[in-house]
């Protein structure tokens, strides 16, 4: 065929092992990749999908080597090529976007040199017509003003800036395909849909194909016109976007679509059992056999080859389709979650507020924080025995740093934080007594730097034990796996260390840890965002259970305000460290008022090739909170006028007791949505 | 930046300040002083008395503080003891001949360090890496006077080409100087460069694993434009705080070389006057070290500030 680009034949990577064997990371991969179109790869982390997008530009990474099966590009198989011969296709016929454009940029190198170079290396222009290019580009990517831009090192721009600078570079060699590893994960919610927007219009204004890494369904959704799903190194699902997302016949890509929590629905999503096998750990059957709830005993013995269903025009690895083949997505069940918050008041923050300034000598002889402008400010949140109560906001929102607080690790400026109607918390860790320190833990974001890696299980969950009620030989032996069962984790698991456990297990780990502690409140921090998403609903789930059966209270911090609408009860909306928004999640997400709210909730990015992302306001970042008025001034596309500027906003109560802090009346707001 | 920079040199003279403190409070806790070790067994009486007047020990020890710190910021330390002459006059051919010897070792020692560093990690794992490497570490487990006394047997004994102990008098010119100090500088250079060698090696590698250098190469960037453009200026930053603490500690910490060789520099004369308890050319050495390493690391951190544009912003951003 002519209008391929790019044809993947047979291709096998892997690495030998210690042992000798030889371990497959791609087995046996074949696609084709056609001129104009864009692929999205999906898979969960260590899927091989990052091998197979390297391996289409001719790079094997240290330590793994191609097996068999090639890459070709134009008629010549790349992983045979001299690098010579690479270095001429390298950027000029096909370009790499990076996952995480702040450590892909050259930190010594300015801006405009990194785009010069691929100009240099990629075309024939002089040096000011390059000056020129330099600026289109910079241009292209909606970078404002690009001159000073050019001039600027890549730590002195923010997040979605650089990975704009990373499409500006790829752009430079105007290459015929452009290879995209995960090149929003990591962005805000706002920014990435922007970055996807810009991309999808540099599809169409280019033709350029594209092929597309991510693990995450919703932004493939938004760009691709076919998926390839991938699965401990295989292909197993190949076809359409449209019809993948909307009729998933892989049982994989079926229990994966159905375990991510969607905006409109609230309530936990069914999670998937177990996770991907280790490479090299399958000898015989179908990979994704002991998760499927559609195998038999043929499963277990064969390997499914990939079939293509001429009438669906989709590649299919599995024996059992057919069963899936009438069952659509929309039968997605969820698990509604009950509010069991009770009337009594737990946890009451008055005019918190934060400051990272740092302090003048004077301010730190007399302990006193003096900051006029400070990083949180006038917190006000009254969370009840029971609830779950979320705090979302985009990165700097100071969502993180309320939790720090809370949890006694950053002093509070002004402000009370107080426990159970009258028990005064002290905002200094050193002056709680233990017992302050018990009733409140703390799960992280990642585990992997949670967990002692010097430390067995069972070490990691005695010490809240010991710690706070003094347990010794039996008794804590039994406490210890009692913990580890209500987490699902079985006996087994207390002299394994954090390396030998998956993502999954090891945040349990953590969950059981801060349970251990017999805590009345667990501060959540983003706690499945380092988590693949089929195991994202099983931690999900796993913190709802136990919140029922201990009568946990929750604050959840999360970006993922898709997870924040399956597990809260109640939303705080947060900006520069300002409360926008505070009510119960079913009013936040149907009426979404403020106009920050309506912001956040317009980009989140939903599987579903029908469910646009919605950019009411440009992605700006803002460095520090505005000095007076609104803190949302600066973004905002619906200021009324100077009071925005001036006046702090006053809090409005609607009739469901949803509160909102603007200066537009609430009927009008509610008026204006959508 | 400016402001930085005072800063930093403002820090620099008070822990030169504090140094001094600490070794004229030192010598002073010290039993015995300065007249009782010279005068040994007559150290009583009237002859005592006379030696206390002479070198100022009668008045009190603050006193004495203010004006040896006054007379040593206009470089004059006072009197030696053992040779009766004034320390600068002591200090000078020895600061010079340390520096005639640590700057031959680092125009020697640091090209063939950075050379060495850059081949092993770009072939790692290959055989110029693997021989490479062999000779690095097997140079820097070799304590230095066992390599010096090899160099002295092989060299001056067995070859006779070169002299094996240095003895000129101390106002030679360079190149009457020059045969002497090449056993001496190749003692040293053997581990200096061996050292720095294994640290430009790691920070290389370090480097080349990085996302930057593989988005260079996904770039079409080729491989020696690669390395000069992206890798090095930033595997070689780390490498200039090194740099700076072996010049300094070149020109005071080499004693074992100094004496091996009977070479007459700093660390030698350290050794010396501790064991004469020439308490005076003590202090003044104290000082004198301290500032050779506050001035070089000072210049070591400006330098790196100015190179690293992280850094840069950084800072003036505080």
């Amino acid at each position: 065929m002519t209008d391929t680009i790019q044809k993947v034949k047979n291709l096998s990577i892997g690495f030998r092992s210690k042992k000798g064997e030889e371990i497959l990371i791609l087995k046996n991969i074949s696609t084709n990749i056609k001129k104009g179109e864009t692929v999205g790869i999906v898979g969960e982390s260590g899927s091989g999908k990052s091998t197979l997008a390297l391996a289409m530009m001719g790079y094997v990474k240290h330590g793994l080597y191609t097996i068999g099966g090639e890459c070709q590009f134009n008629s010549s198989n790349l992983l045979k090529m001299k690098s010579k011969d690479l270095e001429k296709i390298r950027g000029r016929k096909i370009a790499m976007i990076p996952q995480n454009a702040g450590q892909a940029l050259t930190p010594n190198l300015k801006i405009g040199y990194q785009i010069d170079e691929a100009l240099q290396l990629h075309s024939d222009l002089d040096e000011k017509e390059r000056e020129k290019k330099i600026s289109e580009l910079l241009n292209k990517v909606r970078l404002p003003s690009p001159e000073t831009i050019a001039l600027r090192y890549p730590h002195e721009l923010s997040g979605g800036q650089q990975q704009r600078v990373a499409v500006a570079m790829a752009l430079a060699g105007t290459p015929d395909l452009l290879l995209l590893d995960e090149p929003t994960t990591g962005l805000d919610v706002t920014t990435q849909a922007h970055v996807l927007e810009l991309l999808n219009f540099i599809a169409k204004d280019t033709g350029t194909s594209m092929v597309y890494v991510s693990h995450d369904l919703g932004a493939i959704a938004q760009v691709s016109d076919r998926i390839i799903v991938m699965y401990s190194g295989e292909i197993v699902l190949e076809g359409p976007s449209r019809d993948i997302l909307k009729r998933p016949i892989h049982p994989y890509t079926h229990g994966l679509l159905k375990s991510i929590p969607k905006l409109s629905l609230a309530g936990l999503p069914e999670s998937m059992p177990g996770t991907q096998p280790q490479p090299g750990t399958i000898q015989s059957g179908c990979s994704f056999f002991d998760r499927c709830n559609f195998s038999d005993e043929n499963c277990k013995n064969n390997s499914p080859k990939l079939e293509f269903l001429k009438d669906l025009n989709t590649s299919v690895r599995c024996f059992n389709y057919e069963k899936l083949v009438n069952e659509s997505q929309a039968s997605q069940t969820v698990n509604k979650i009950k509010n069991k918050s009770q009337d009594k008041e737990i946890l009451n923050l008055s005019e918190v507020s934060i400051s990272y300034a740092k302090q003048k000598l004077l301010d730190q002889i007399f302990n006193r924080i003096s900051d006029d402008n400070p990083t949180v400010k006038d917190i006000n949140i009254n969370i009840k025995k029971g609830e779950t109560i979320a705090l979302v906001g985009e990165s700097g929102s100071g969502k993180s740093t309320i939790l720090k607080s809370i949890a006694g690790l950053l002093r509070t400026k002004d402000g009370l934080i107080r426990f159970d109607e009258n028990r005064n918390l002290s905002s200094d860790l050193k002056e709680r007594d233990p017992n302050d320190l018990r009733i409140i833990q703390l799960i992280f974001q990642n585990p992997d730097e949670s967990l002692n890696p010097n430390h067995t299980v069972e070490e990691i969950i005695a010490q809240p034990l010991k710690l706070y009620f003094g347990l010794k030989g039996e008794e804590l032996k039994k406490n210890i796996i009692d913990l580890l069962q209500k987490v699902r984790l079985g006996e087994f698991y207390t002299s394994r260390y954090p390396r030998q456990l998956s993502g999954g297990e090891k945040q349990r780990v953590a969950v059981a840890r801060a349970f251990a502690a017999k805590p009345d409140i667990i501060l959540c921090d983003e706690v499945t965002s380092a988590l693949d998403v089929s195991v994202q609903a099983a931690v999900l789930n796993l913190l709802q259970q136990l919140k029922e059966d201990f009568g946990t209270t929750y604050i959840f911090v999360s970006h993922d305000l898709a997870v924040v609408r399956a597990i809260s009860d109640r939303v705080a909306v947060l900006y520069q460290g300002r409360l926008c928004e505070v009510g119960p999640s079913n009013d936040v997400y149907k009426f979404p008022s403020h106009p920050y709210t309506e912001v956040l909730l317009g980009a989140v990015l939903e599987p579903d090739p029908d469910i646009k992302p919605k950019l009411v306001a440009e992605d700006i970042v803002e460095e520090r909170p505005p000095e007076k008025g609104c803190s949302f001034q600066g973004r905002c596309s619906r200021i009324v006028g100077d009071i925005c500027k001036k006046e702090i906003p006053p809090w409005q109560l609607t009739d469901s007791g949803n509160a909102i802090r603007c200066h537009i009346p609430i009927k009008e707001l509610q008026k204006e949505q959508f | 930046m400016l402001f930085l920079i005072i800063k930093r040199i403002l820090l620099g003279f008070i822990t030169l300040f504090i140094v001094s403190i600490i070794t004229f409070v030192g010598t002073e806790v010290l039993p015995g002083d300065a007249c009782t070790t010279y005068l040994e067994r007559q150290a009583f009486g009237e002859q005592l008395e006379a030696c206390y007047r002479r070198l100022g020990l009668n008045v009190p020890a603050y006193e004495r503080y203010v004006s040896w710190a006054l007379n040593a910021i206009q470089g004059d330390f006072g009197y030696s003891l053992s040779g009766e002459m004034p320390i600068k006059d002591v200090l000078g051919p020895r600061i010079k001949n340390s520096l005639v010897l640590a700057s031959a070792a680092i125009f020697i020692g640091i090209p063939i360090a950075l050379i060495l560093g850059i081949i092993t990690a770009l072939w790692r794992d290959k055989l110029p890496d693997v021989a490479i490497s062999t000779v690095t570490i097997f140079a820097m487990t070799i304590p230095e006077f066992i390599s010096a006394t090899l160099l002295i047997l092989i060299i001056a004994i067995w070859l006779e080409w070169l002299p094996g102990i240095v003895i000129v008098p101390t106002d030679v010119s360079f190149l009457e100087l020059l045969p002497n100090i090449i056993l001496p500088v190749v003692a040293i250079a053997m581990i200096m460069t061996a050292h720095m060698a294994r640290m430009v090696r790691s920070s290389v590698i370090q480097v080349m694993a990085s996302e930057y250098v593989q988005m260079a190469i996904l770039k079409g960037v080729p491989y020696w434009k690669m390395v000069f453009k992206h890798v090095l200026p930033n595997a070689l930053l780390p490498a200039i705080n090194v740099v700076a603490l072996t010049i300094a500690w070149l020109l005071g910490g080499v004693v074992v070389t100094e004496v091996v060789f009977n070479y007459p520099g700093l660390g030698r004369l350290v050794i010396e006057s501790i064991s004469n308890r020439d308490l005076p050319t003590v202090q003044a050495l104290a000082i004198i070290l301290a500032s050779i390493y506050v001035s070089i690391n000072l210049l070591a951190d400006l330098l790196t500030l100015m190179l690293n544009p992280r850094l840069k912003t950084l800072q003036i951003r505080k």
